[in-house]
């Protein structure tokens, strides 16, 4: 029998990590990409693998499945490629949540219950403990929990991991191939336009991140999938000084809002090299990468109240990408019922490194037509959130 | 009417000319630089302290400097603000006019308490500068292994001598000037090598080098060099090169060895040489973080990217002029008149004047001088060929080379973003200044072509990509700026 081929269009953290699942499960798979292979959002965020900021439902138990795979996905990948692994950085190292306001205490405590009964390991850090955990987080605050679950990657290279394993296993890697179009037969997607040429498949999985809606729109069938700027500030390297990953608890309110307007919440964590990333804010502003120092100004008022001691840390540099998002927040993962053969993994806003893994299983598994380790009915691609929008999102929305 | 606003940044000797001219022109004027006192590179001045002792004794041209510089600085319409350092400039929305805005921290960068400043001048001259390269070779991270540049810096601004012994390598005709600097503060100059052949020097050059340096203004200047390392007795060799430091905690020793005129290494030519200080210049990389954070286009050529500037130094984008290094290495003279016509033009002079003739001419005559530098003082394609797997290429982060050809050879990393974040090359304090060009170069020769077109939104994977252009404390970032009104500036 022929095997069946797959293409995944896009080669950010999401597609690598479908295309080696797609590889090991014995798929034909092409990955293409207009430009080099996670180079676009995926390295241009952070890299928290968090639990901790999801409420109870579909997004936490996808964030519970990605977060049991990531240890054994590294574990495997380590056996043919230990050097891919070591750069990926993985460190379980837990998350620190401070609320510094009355309201936001009980809101966490609340918002901690409600996970525990959901199966997330929360602990309540007295001052003592806090002090303990993070000698130079502020006195000045109302509660804090520990989330002993959270991690963090680099994200860049654990997409190159990802994909440097589903090459291995006999996966093709096209790019600098912009996906132009599609085409059809007998009411099906058979294949892309490329400058490159025609590229044929049984299926397709866009997996074009904040530019998925373009995609899907080029092929046929649009999605609604719009960009969200954040930035992110990185010291100069120090020594030890955040041991945890340390936000405040304002975080959990951004993350699920989607007013226009800017916000930021201190995400505060430092890496191997020494750097402390100070993130971030969240913006809707179109694919606008102009500097904006008083976002910058933002970003750091708010760390700093969570780490008045590092006022004097000079920061060194400043980036930032575009998450993908869909109105409702949520993810799309499975096939689209208006074109056979297109398949969707995409739209995980802020949190699409965690995600990766655990929706690559999901698409997998749907695309074989296996059960799903989780139900996966609130991503499924024809909800009003996704089909919403006929017009281009991102075209619309550019200020 | 209200004269324009004209903010220079950078009082070399680019910013300093484009100040003056832009105050002929009838201007206000912002003169800024993060040092304390003008000069730019070239002109470095000794600190208040020493500035009594004959500061002439060091400096070429060092008379017309002081007078342009108390011309300006005495200027009523001039503001002048030392130590301040622009940080990062702001592109306007596109339906806004006029240059980007610039924020400024003022105070010493060491200071506790530096002002957070905002400006929005009427045009912009950027005038910033290049800074000197060197390429990788096994010890060079080894204390005692200085840029040139830095060790003329330590000789002309603080007369300090980096070492007794020391070797003088690299490419480029700034050897001369950095080995007569340290013969000047008491070091022993033991050799001053220079990388490519006779034949490629003679080939670049051509016919009449003399003539042509001459009218750079850089002939007599060469020649006293010349006769300082002669009357020192100073070995001089082409064709050689620095391709390892060796030592126990600081360098001891250097080898050398013939080089082809390709700089692959002549097998056997190795020499050691007994040192406690080697200086080593590879040419100059012209500093494009601030153009590049305004939207400047930027030029590709043999010898890197440059700001692309018009017949009037105008840049792609409005209202921001460039002079100096950043447009090209052409010398003191070239940025002189390159910011004499910038500066003249953005304080709203007439771009037909017929004085701007001369300058034009001394700035083309400059860029002929440029192209035989490149043409003389090439960085031969087989360098790499000195480094080991174990080579340190990213002195802040300690990258190797094995890392680099392992990150760039697999497809799955190989872009050059990617391969940054994986081997971190690039990612520490100097932010790539040092390593990034050779890096990118590197790496196009282990890939081949490049992997695509850059993402809609995202910055294009070039080194010069800081859109923080100098770091800034989060306690500062955290305050906001004041703005400073364009009357009262
Ligand atoms: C500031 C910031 C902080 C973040 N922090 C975190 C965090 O801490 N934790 C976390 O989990 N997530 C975080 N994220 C989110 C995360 O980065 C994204 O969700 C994730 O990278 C999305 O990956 P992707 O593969 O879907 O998209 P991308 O990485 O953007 O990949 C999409 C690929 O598709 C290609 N493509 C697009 N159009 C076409 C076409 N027509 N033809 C061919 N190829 C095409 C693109 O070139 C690109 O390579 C953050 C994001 C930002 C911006
Ligand atoms: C290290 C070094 C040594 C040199 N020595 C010699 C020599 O001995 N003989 C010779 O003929 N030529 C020498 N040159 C070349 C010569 O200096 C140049 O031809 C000339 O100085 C170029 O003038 P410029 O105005 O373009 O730049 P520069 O003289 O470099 O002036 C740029 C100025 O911009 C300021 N600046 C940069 N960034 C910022 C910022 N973000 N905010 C505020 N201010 C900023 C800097 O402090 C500097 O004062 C040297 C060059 C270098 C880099």
């Amino acid at each position: 029998m022929k095997r069946t081929r797959v293409a995944v269009l896009g080669a950010g953290i999401v597609g690598a990590a479908c295309a080696r699942e797609l590889v090991l499960a014995g798929l034909q798979v092409t990955v293409v990409d207009r430009g080099g292979a996670a180079q676009a959002t995926t390295a241009h965020g952070e890299g928290n693998v968090l639990v901790s900021d999801k409420a109870p439902g579909p997004e936490l138990e996808l964030a519970q499945l990605s977060r049991r795979l990531w240890p054994q996905v590294l574990a495997d990948i380590a056996e043919r490629s230990a050097h891919a692994v070591r750069a990926v950085e993985w460190e379980p190292k837990g998350g620190i949540v401070v609320a510094t306001t009355d309201a936001g205490a009980v809101e966490l405590s609340r918002f901690a219950d409600a996970q525990r009964a959901a199966g997330v390991r929360a602990e309540v850090l007295d001052a003592d403990a806090l002090a303990a955990a993070e000698p130079l987080v502020t006195r000045d605050h109302t509660g804090a929990l520990h989330y002993p679950d959270d991690a963090q990657v680099q994200p860049a290279a654990a997409a190159a991991a990802l994909l440097t394993d589903a090459l291995q296993g006999g996966a093709e890697l096209r790019t600098g191939c912009e996906v132009l179009g599609g085409v059809m037969r007998a009411g099906r997607l058979t294949g892309v336009r490329t400058p490159a040429g025609l590229i044929e498949a049984d299926m397709f999985v866009n997996a074009a991140g904040p530019w998925a809606g373009e995609l899907a729109a080029r092929l046929g069938a649009p999605v609604d999938v719009r960009p969200r700027r954040g930035d992110v500030l990185v010291t100069t390297p120090l020594p030890p000084t955040v041991f945890h990953k340390v936000y405040d608890a304002d975080y959990v309110g951004a993350v699920g809002s989607s007013a226009e307007e800017l916000q930021t919440s201190a995400v505060v964590e430092s890496t191997r090299g020494g750097s402390v990333l100070v993130g971030s804010s969240r913006r809707r502003v179109g694919f606008d990468d102009s500097l904006r120092p008083e976002v910058l100004s933002g970003i750091a008022a708010k760390a700093l109240r969570l780490f008045p001691g590092l006022a004097g840390v000079p920061v060194m540099r400043a980036y930032g990408g575009f998450r993908p998002y869909v109105p409702d927040h949520l993810p799309i993962i499975g096939a689209d019922p208006r074109l056979t053969g297109l398949w969707h993994a995409g739209g995980h806003e802020g949190a699409g490194i965690g995600l990766s893994v655990g929706t690559a299983r999901l698409l997998r598994n749907l695309l074989l037509d296996l059960p799903t380790e989780i139900d996966v009915t609130a991503f499924r691609v024809d909800r009003p959130a996704v089909l919403g929008a006929t017009a281009h999102p991102a075209r619309e929305e550019t200020a | 009417m209200t004269p324009p606003h004209v903010t220079v940044v950078g009082a070399g000797p680019a910013g300093l000319a484009a100040a003056e001219t832009a105050l002929t022109a009838g201007a206000e004027v912002t003169l800024i630089d993060s040092a304390e006192q003008p000069g730019g590179q070239y002109h470095r001045m000794l600190p208040d302290a020493y500035a009594a002792v004959r500061p002439e004794r060091l400096q070429h041209g060092w008379r017309a400097f002081d007078r342009r510089r108390r011309r300006v600085l005495a200027h009523p319409r001039c503001t002048w603000w030392p130590d301040t350092t622009v940080w990062a400039l702001e592109r306007l929305a596109p339906h806004e006019p006029g240059p980007p805005r610039v924020h400024v921290l003022c105070g010493p960068a060491d200071g506790a308490d530096r002002r957070r400043l905002r400006l929005d001048p009427d045009a912009l001259v950027l005038a910033v500068g290049a800074h000197d390269r060197m390429l990788p070779f096994p010890g060079w991270e080894l204390p005692g292994v200085f840029t040139a540049g830095a060790a003329q810096a330590l000789a002309k601004g603080e007369r300090v001598v980096v070492g007794d012994r020391v070797v003088v390598a690299g490419t480029g005709p700034f050897l001369l000037p950095v080995a007569a600097s340290l013969l000047e503060a008491g070091s022993r100059v033991s050799a001053v090598l220079e990388a490519n052949v006779t034949a490629t020097v003679a080939r670049g050059w051509s016919q009449r080098p003399w003539e042509l340096a001459a009218q750079a203004g850089k002939a007599g200047e060469l020649a006293e060099y010349t006769a300082a390392l002669i009357r020192h007795r100073v070995p001089c060799r082409t064709g050689r090169a620095v391709i390892e430091a060796r030592g126990d905690g600081r360098v001891e020793e250097v080898v050398t060895a013939r080089l082809r005129g390709d700089w692959s290494v002549v097998p056997g030519s190795e020499r050691t040489i007994a040192v406690d200080a080697v200086c080593v210049t590879h040419g100059f990389s012209p500093q494009l973080e601030l153009p590049v954070a305004a939207g400047c286009a930027l030029r590709g050529s043999s010898a890197g990217e440059f700001v692309d500037v018009d017949d009037d130094q105008r840049t792609s984008c409005p209202g921001v002029y460039a002079s100096g290094e950043i447009t090209g290495i052409a010398g003191a003279p070239a940025a002189r008149a390159e910011g004499a016509l910038a500066g003249w033009v953005a304080g709203g002079g007439d771009p037909a004047a017929p004085a701007l003739r001369h300058l034009r001419r001394s700035r083309d005559q400059g860029r002929a001088f440029a192209e035989r530098l490149v043409r003389a003082h090439p960085i031969g394609a087989a360098w790499h060929g000195w480094l080991r797997p174990e080579t340190v290429v990213c002195r802040c982060e300690e990258t190797d080379y094995a890392s680099i050809c392992r990150a760039v050879t697999n497809v799955a990393s190989a872009a050059a973003r990617v391969a940054k974040l994986e081997t971190r090359a690039g990612l520490g304090p100097c932010q790539a200044r040092m390593c990034g060009p050779t890096v990118a170069e590197l790496s196009a020769r282990l890939r081949g072509e490049p992997l695509g077109r850059p993402v809609e939104g995202l910055p294009a994977a070039v080194p010069h990509h800081r859109p923080i252009a100098q770091p800034i404390r989060l306690g500062e970032l955290a305050g906001g700026p004041d703005h400073i009104p364009n009357d009262t500036a």
